[in-house]
């Protein structure tokens, strides 16, 4: 296992490196503009001017190894010397946002709160509601319990956000007047007003995407649970004495866990890119919405950094699903 | 108790008068913006969400007001050729500033900060947004502290360039010395909290969210602003805008709703707020292509002049096709009380108006007599043809709810006067972008027809009308940019600007312009203009001293806003 | 108990399949109510006497009545017939991306789990999927290939192609790694093992053992897939990357209408329920059709 996981870090590396160099190359052939979102009212002179401004006319390997300079050398100078006050990056050119004209990294990290709180929540809430009454459900399968599941669920995964978001927003917030529509990213939370306040806010949000997360998972979980007791070794557990709460808990849950884990593992890395249109019907504001927002104003820098970060983190989550499954059933063997 | 309440409210009154006068003693106001500011330098970011978010900040020397007429702000008075502050052979500008302005950190605004924002604009490296502005000036001069002169190669009728409107707001030399040409976007702490002279200062600036302010403690007005804080929320979309304003009361002014007009009428009914409308000489249009954007020629010959459309040549067809749609119904349906009929290309300010009304109705009849008398016959299907060209075309524009609602309306219209047409809608980031290397640029026009809206800044449309000059065009020679999307070409149009370009009187200049944009639409329909655009906002009952102004920054007015109790 | 079913003819094999299929419930009422939109959408359009695009805009923005049932949007073109029309290219792009998902799920996921070398450069093609930008990638795909398809094809056909492909090849990932986990684990199983050993060829290993046995989680993702191909549609349409404006689709009806939630709360209605409707109906299909080719199932 310890030759397996050094062997997969080191893949990873190369793995990165390609990834990285895809979508800079995607993202170059793409036909978008970064003077899309200037006004028509300015020349078309001026913003040839602009564009040589930003640095587009190099040629595309310089500009792909300035990045990587940036990114793997100066950016985690600026790190260092946050975190212990020197000075190695002083001086040296951090990888600037096209829009903001700011370091691309400031702005993550300004978004990583409400990302974490929001999105991450909302994935916590939604697993925890979908493993037991995915089990349950296929535990009792076509009771009354296991059909509205699989109805409520399904309706949750067939209705886009778009619409759930703005339809929960007018009930709630215009109709009854009990929750804000818009979140709000400077609140800090200081005392228990505050705190009441935060968990106002963030209600909406965290159901609206636990609502397509909680149908996922639930699916799959169901389903695994179900080929799972039907299996001999479940007839044997029985037949040895064991409870049923023993046998559901510990045996097919571990067993039917392989495909749930693997739709979780693909799916953290979402958390900070998959729910723009949620964080965008909120303003949320977290990191998905800075990506969005950086992909339609063409914004190279932004789209390039997050999107590598994102891709840091699927290639992490899946190595790790990969351990997991070891774990769970240690038939599985990689050597 | 009767007698104690008339008291409380006579007190309350009180207070509301003496927070009248006070500066900051109106608590928060909070404004929402559906594009988010992402920096606060007007000069890097052409954005109108940049501009106008700074406009609280930093302040030009004067602005134009809601009827589009100049009001000084940082000058003492608006120079004119009358009372000596423009030069008699119109190439020279002296503009004088208030006496005793402070900046925000408390010191002295002077003539060399003027200079300065000039020559930070100018600096080749610095790839500003409003280099344009400072078309032609030669020089900036400063006599004393307090006086600018701003001197231009050749005679300029309109003067009102630099240091005029949200777009060139004056930047502190302090402030921004280092942040000259190429350094201009490393500056993030200073792009990202000017100093300025405006009614606000920053507190806290979140790119492409939200920015924090609070009143500025040196502004040239001690009673001002009413407000001591501002939240200024950016993103998300026009719907979610409207209705934090007008249905849920969660925020004070929302900008720019571009929705249906029953959408926004409905919100209304919730008594939270009020949408208010504003004209600007923006103008939804049909640009017809002169030249053939047939896929099967090359792409040296595709949609340039070496190849004329095979029938959109014909003025015919192009009136046909505009005579064919019934404006009313298209205002009626998309803009409402945000928007009004024309047949002009500049339906405002009213000196430059031509106020033409032969669109106004739709003629479906006389359109197919006309298309009829040209030769062009009805074949089996319906579609008109000759010569074996048939009238087919591709109508493309930006994805835009109201647009594809215009773009199936008017498909219909067509279809009735023996028309076929092909829609195609594409995404705005792409439409309106200019990538050489993209088929689907509006520059590019690989389409026979496309709409989309356009206005120009200010109050002088010289520039505006100079875009459809002679060679002016987007073609492969200059990456296809350009600014004459038509390809239109006429040499007796290309005299005529000349001789606006040459004439200082205004009355003179209006006549010139109204013949420009006549020559345009109502004599060769080469531009189909449909709806003249307003703008809707929308403002919190309870928020007073809002003037929309479609001339200049929206938040102009701001430090006169005020909470009504 | 594979053996037994081995040993059984292929035709009692089908008969028993649809015995057990016929039993459960559910299944059933999912399969009638999908015909049922399936057949309304195809036939619909034809019998109805409005057409999807016809514009008449006197009767704009008409409650549901007796000429328009399902009343008429803003510019009085009747819902029935564009939710007509719409649900034909929506199913269509819902039911062709998920196949194409499903294909390139299934191969990739059983591949790398069966054979071992393959694991490691198929799994890395998927961490680059994921990682991949979604909006650039269609952006590239419409630059490359929008104008060669649509004069191959037409505008609408060739848009069709584009979108089922630009669907497919951005959602296959998340089942190719379910399908992968499972073939891992079943590899080891004592049954594959075993037939591996009397020497049956791999293919045959694969199409007797495995694939029977990751059949759930595919069908789950094939009814997900379903909902996703329709709502992904929606929105490329929403960014003007889809079909032309003049062509319903439930996704593009859903999203219209949520302008109007508050004034005509019905246009979101109909467009919603029916995709609800269809993933619904998919879904329980989809449940019977795994508990009947279950063979411990069937034996109950």
């Amino acid at each position: 296992m310890i030759t397996f996981i050094i062997r997969r870090l080191l893949i990873a590396i190369p793995t990165l490196v390609i990834i990285s160099l895809v979508v800079f190359l995607l993202l170059n052939l793409a036909p978008n503009d970064p003077m899309a979102q200037v006004p028509l009212t300015v020349p078309p002179e001026v913003k040839q001017k602009m564009r040589e401004a930003l640095g587009l006319g190099q040629p595309i390997h310089i500009q792909f190894f300035k990045w990587l300079v940036q990114f793997f050398w100066i950016e985690p100078q600026v790190l260092i010397d946050y975190l212990f006050n020197t000075t190695f990056s002083e001086g040296k050119q951090r990888i600037i946002s096209w829009q903001t004209r700011s370091p691309v990294m400031d702005i993550v990290v300004q978004r990583l709160p409400q990302t974490l709180w929001v999105v991450g929540m909302s994935y916590v809430v939604g697993i925890l509601i979908a493993l037991p009454i995915g089990l349950y459900s296929a535990y009792k399968q076509y009771s009354i319990f296991d059909n509205v599941g699989t109805f409520v669920s399904m309706v949750g995964y067939s209705v886009p956000p778009f619409f759930s978001g703005v339809f929960v927003i007018v009930i709630f917030s215009v109709q009854l007047g009990w929750l804000p529509s818009i979140y709000d990213t400077t609140h800090t939370v200081v005392d228990w007003e505050t705190f009441k306040f935060q968990i106002k806010q963030m209600v909406m949000p965290v159901m609206v995407l636990a609502l397509q997360t909680t149908a996922q998972i639930n699916r799959f979980m169901r389903s695994a649970s179900l080929d799972n007791l039907n299996q001999d070794y479940v007839r044997t557990a029985r037949a040895k004495g064991l409870t049923e709460w023993t046998i559901i808990t510990v045996h097919v849950l571990r067993n039917s866990m392989i495909p749930v884990v693997t739709v979780i593992a693909i799916n953290v890395p979402y958390i900070f890119g998959g729910a723009l249109i949620t964080e965008q019907v909120f303003k949320v504001n977290g990191i998905g919405h800075q990506l969005i927002g950086a992909i339609y104003a063409n914004d190279l820098p932004t789209v390039q950094t997050i999107t590598f970060m994102f891709a840091f983190l699927i290639v992490s989550f899946n190595l790790l699903a990969d351990i997991i499954y070891g774990l769970l059933d240690p038939r599985i063997r990689y050597d | 108790m009767r007698i104690k309440s008339l008291f409380v409210g006579l007190a309350a009154a009180l207070i509301a008068t003496a927070s009248f006068a006070g500066r900051g003693s109106d608590g928060n106001v909070s404004i929402i913006y559906w594009q988010a500011p992402s920096i606060l330098n007007p000069y890097l970011s052409g954005g109108t969400k940049d501009i106008e978010s700074s406009s609280m900040i930093i302040e030009p020397l004067a602005r134009y007001n809601e009827t589009g007429a100049l009001v000084p702000f940082l000058a003492e008075e608006i120079p004119t050729v009358a009372n000596g502050g423009v030069s008699a052979d119109l190439k020279s500008i002296t503009w004088k500033l208030k006496s005793g302005l402070k900046w925000s950190d408390g010191s002295a605004v002077t003539s060399a900060d003027v200079k300065f924002t000039g020559e930070y604009c100018m600096d080749p490296d610095g790839g500003c947004a409003q280099l344009e502005k400072f078309d032609g000036v030669t020089d900036i001069a400063t006599p004393d502290d307090r006086t600018i002169v701003v001197s231009f190669s050749a005679s300029k009728p309109n003067p009102y360039g630099p240091f005029v409107g949200g777009q060139t707001p004056i930047l502190q030399k302090k402030q921004f010395a280092n942040c000259m040409g190429a350094k201009a976007p490393n500056c993030t702490a200073e792009n990202f909290g000017p100093i300025g002279t405006g009614p606000f200062v920053v507190t806290e600036f979140k790119p492409n969210d939200v920015i924090q302010m609070k009143a500025n403690n040196n502004y040239r007005d001690p009673s001002k602003p009413a407000f001591a804080t501002v939240t200024f929320k950016g993103g998300g979309d026009a719907t979610a805008a409207g209705r934090s304003v007008l249905e849920t009361g969660e925020f004070d002014y929302a900008w720019n709703l571009q929705l249906a007009p029953e959408v926004i009428a409905n919100m209304e009914k919730a008594g939270k707020g009020v949408a208010i409308a504003g004209f600007g000489p923006l103008v939804e249009r049909l640009e017809m292509n002169m030249t053939d954007p047939s896929p099967s020629l090359d792409a040296d010959t595709r949609s340039t002049r070496k190849a004329p459309h095979p029938f959109l040549s014909d003025i015919n067809v192009r009136k046909a096709l505009s005579m064919a749609i019934d404006r009313p119904l298209l205002v009626e349906i998309g803009y409402g009380k945000a928007g009004d009929v024309t047949c002009d290309l500049v339906p405002a300010p009213d000196l430059y108006a031509a106020k033409n009304t032969h669109c106004l109705k739709q003629d479906i009849a006389g359109a197919n007599a006309l298309l009829e008398k040209a030769g062009w016959k009805k074949g089996s299907d319906g579609i008109r043809a000759k010569d074996g060209v048939r009238l087919s075309i591709l109508y493309q524009t930006s994805t835009n709810a109201v647009r594809q609602d215009f773009q199936a309306l008017i498909k219909e219209w067509w279809q009735q006067i023996g028309v076929e047409t092909e829609l195609r809608n594409l995404n705005a980031s792409v439409f309106f972008g200019g990538d050489p290397g993209s088929p689907d640029t509006y520059q590019k026009f690989y389409a026979d027809v496309e709409m989309y809206a356009n206005t120009f800044d200010g109050t002088d449309p010289q520039a505006y009308l100079s875009a459809y000059r002679c060679g002016n065009e987007p073609k492969p020679e200059s990456q296809w940019q350009g600014a004459n999307i038509n390809r239109y070409c006429d040499p007796a149009y290309d005299a005529l600007l000349d001789k606006l370009s040459a004439t200082g009187d205004l009355k003179k200049r209006g006549e010139i312009g109204i013949q420009l944009n006549n020559m345009l639409t109502k004599d060769s329909y080469t531009i189909v203009p449909l709806v003249h655009r307003g703008r809707v906002s929308a403002h919190a009952k309870s928020l007073g001293g809002v003037v929309l102004n479609t001339w200049d920054s929206e938040l102009w007015n701001v430090a006169d806003w005020y909470r009504i109790k | 108990m594979i053996e037994e079913r081995n040993q059984e003819k292929v035709g009692s094999l089908y008969r028993d399949v649809w015995d057990q299929f016929k039993k459960h419930k559910g299944a059933m009422f999912g399969g009638v109510i999908f015909l049922l939109i399936v057949i309304s959408v195809l036939v619909g359009p034809f019998l109805w006497p409005f057409e999807a695009n016809a514009i008449d805009i006197r009767s704009r923005n008409q409650g549901p009545s007796f000429i328009h049932p399902f009343g008429t949007d803003q510019l009085g073109r009747d819902t029935l017939a564009r939710m007509l029309a719409g649900g034909r290219t929506s199913i269509a792009v819902g039911l062709c991306a998920m196949a194409l998902t499903i294909f390139l799920g299934t191969f990739i996921g059983v591949t790398a789990g069966f054979y071992k070398r393959l694991d490691g450069p198929l799994m890395r093609l998927t961490d680059l999927f994921l990682s991949l930008p979604l909006l650039p990638l269609l952006l590239v795909m419409m630059l490359l290939f929008r104008e060669p398809l649509s004069s191959a094809y037409g505008p609408e056909r060739g848009m069709f192609i584009l979108i089922v492909f630009a669907i497919g090849i951005t959602s296959w990932m998340p089942t190719a790694r379910i399908v992968r986990a499972d073939v891992l684990a079943l590899k080891e199983r004592e049954f594959v093992l075993a037939a591996i050993a009397s020497g049956s060829s791999n293919s045959l290993v694969v199409r007797r053992h495995i694939l029977p046995n990751v059949l759930s989680p595919i069908l789950v993702s094939a009814t997900l897939g379903i909902a996703n191909g329709i709502i992904t549609e929606s929105a490329l349409s929403f960014l003007g990357l889809g079909f032309p404006p003049d062509f319903p689709t439930w996704g593009r009806l859903l999203n219209d209408a949520v302008d109007y939630l508050q004034q005509y709360p019905e246009r979101v209605f109909w467009p919603g329920l029916c995709i609800s409707l269809t993933v619904l109906s998919v879904s329980y299909l989809g449940d019977g059709l795994r508990d009947a080719l279950d063979p411990r199932m069937r034996k109950r």
